[in-house]
C-alpha cells in the first residue's frame, strides 16, 4: 500500500470488498419474523439492557424490500411456510437468514403433522441459534458470527462473478 | 331438579349411560336425538352457553374394541342456573357424521370446524363446513389415531 506515503494522512487504501463489508456488518437492517414464543428474548435482545444497537444492527425493516438479514423467530407451520419463502424472495441481495431458536431451526419439539421441521427446508440460513428459547447472549453471539461471515465475502458473488 | 335428572327422564330411551364425576354430569346419548337434546337445554333448561365442543377418537383405546370409534363431546353451561353438563355422542366410523348446532348456538361454527378438520366428523347442516386450521390441499384428519406420525406432506406454494 505505497499511496498513503505519498498522499501522507489524507489517503486510505483498502480493497472494495473490506470496505463494503465494513459497511454492511455494522449496519444490518433487519426483518423480524416473528411467529412464537422466542419472540421475547428477541424483543429483549432489542431493548436498553442487551442493545442490539452496539452491534449496528437495531433497525427493524417491516418490509422485506428494504431488509439485509432476515430473522426466523419461532414456530414455522406447513401453512405458513408459503408466506416465509415469499417474504425472502422478496428482499433484496445481498441478504442473510439467522434461525432463532429450536423451533425455527429443526422444529424443536414439534415434530408433528403441522410443523415445518427446520426453516432450511424453505430457504437457505447462515446462521443457527439454539435454544428454547436462545438467551440474549446468544443472539448476540450469533450476530458476531453473522458478522464474521458477511466479512469474509466479496462483492463478486452477487454480481455472479464467484 | 338437576339438569341430567331432567334429562334423564324426557329422553329415558336415547340415553345409553350417564355418570356423574366431582360435580359433573355426563350423558352418552344416541346421535339421533343430539339436537332435540340441545334444543330441550337452551329452551327449557337455560343453558345458554356452549362451552366446548370437541371430539375422541377411541380407537386402539382398551375396553373400546367394539364400541363406536368416535365420540363428539359437548360442554354446555347456564348463566343462569350456574350448572355445567357434559353430552356425549358416539359415531361410527363407518358414517362418521352428526348433526350441526350451528343454528341453535353460533359458536359451533367454528368448533365444528375444527373437529372436522382435526378428526374428519361430518356436521350435517353445517353453512361452511371448511378446514380451518390445515390448508385445503392437506390430506386426511391428522388427529385420528391412524394417522402416521410421522407422516409429511408436499409443501403448498404460495398463493396470491
Amino acid at each position: 500500500m505505497g499511496l498513503e506515503t505519498i498522499f501522507g494522512n489524507s489517503f486510505l487504501t483498502s480493497r472494495v470488498d473490506e470496505a463494503v463489508n465494513w459497511a454492511r456488518k455494522y449496519s444490518f437492517f433487519q426483518y423480524p419474523f416473528v411467529t412464537a414464543c422466542c419472540g421475547m428474548e428477541f424483543m429483549s435482545v432489542w431493548a436498553s439492557t442487551y442493545d442490539i444497537a452496539r452491534f449496528g444492527a437495531e433497525f427493524p425493516r417491516f418490509s422485506p424490500r428494504q431488509a439485509d438479514v432476515l430473522f426466523v423467530v419461532g414456530t414455522v407451520n406447513e401453512k405458513l411456510a408459503p408466506s416465509l419463502k415469499r417474504v425472502y424472495d422478496q428482499m433484496a441481495e445481498p441478504k442473510w437468514v439467522v434461525s432463532f431458536g429450536v423451533c425455527a431451526t429443526s422444529g424443536g419439539f414439534y415434530d408433528n403433522y403441522a410443523t415445518v421441521q427446520g426453516i432450511d427446508k424453505i430457504i437457505p440460513v447462515d446462521v443457527y441459534i439454539p435454544g428454547c428459547p436462545p438467551r440474549p447472549q446468544a443472539i448476540l453471539d450469533a450476530l458476531i458470527k453473522l458478522q464474521e461471515k458477511v466479512s469474509k465475502e466479496t462483492v463478486l458473488k452477487y454480481k455472479g462473478l464467484k | 331438579m338437576k339438569a341430567i335428572e331432567s334429562l334423564k327422564e324426557k329422553f329415558s330411551d336415547k340415553i345409553i349411560s350417564h355418570d356423574s364425576f366431582a360435580g359433573q354430569d355426563f350423558i352418552t346419548a344416541k346421535k339421533e336425538c343430539l339436537k332435540d337434546m340441545a334444543v330441550f337445554l337452551r329452551d327449557e333448561l337455560h343453558f345458554d352457553f356452549l362451552s366446548d365442543l370437541t371430539c375422541v377418537d377411541y380407537k386402539g383405546y382398551p375396553g373400546r374394541e367394539n364400541a363406536p370409534r368416535f365420540e363428539t363431546v359437548y360442554h354446555f353451561y347456564s348463566h343462569k342456573t350456574k350448572e355445567r353438563i357434559s353430552l356425549k355422542f358416539p359415531i361410527e366410523e363407518t358414517s362418521p357424521n352428526i348433526d350441526s348446532l350451528t343454528g341453535l348456538w353460533l359458536a359451533a361454527n367454528w368448533y365444528e370446524r375444527e373437529v372436522y378438520d382435526m378428526y374428519g366428523i361430518h356436521f350435517t347442516g353445517h353453512p361452511d363446513l371448511r378446514r380451518i386450521l390445515m390448508y385445503e390441499e392437506f390430506k386426511g384428519h391428522p388427529l385420528r389415531k391412524d394417522y402416521p406420525l410421522k407422516a409429511r406432506q408436499p409443501r403448498i406454494p404460495h398463493e396470491d
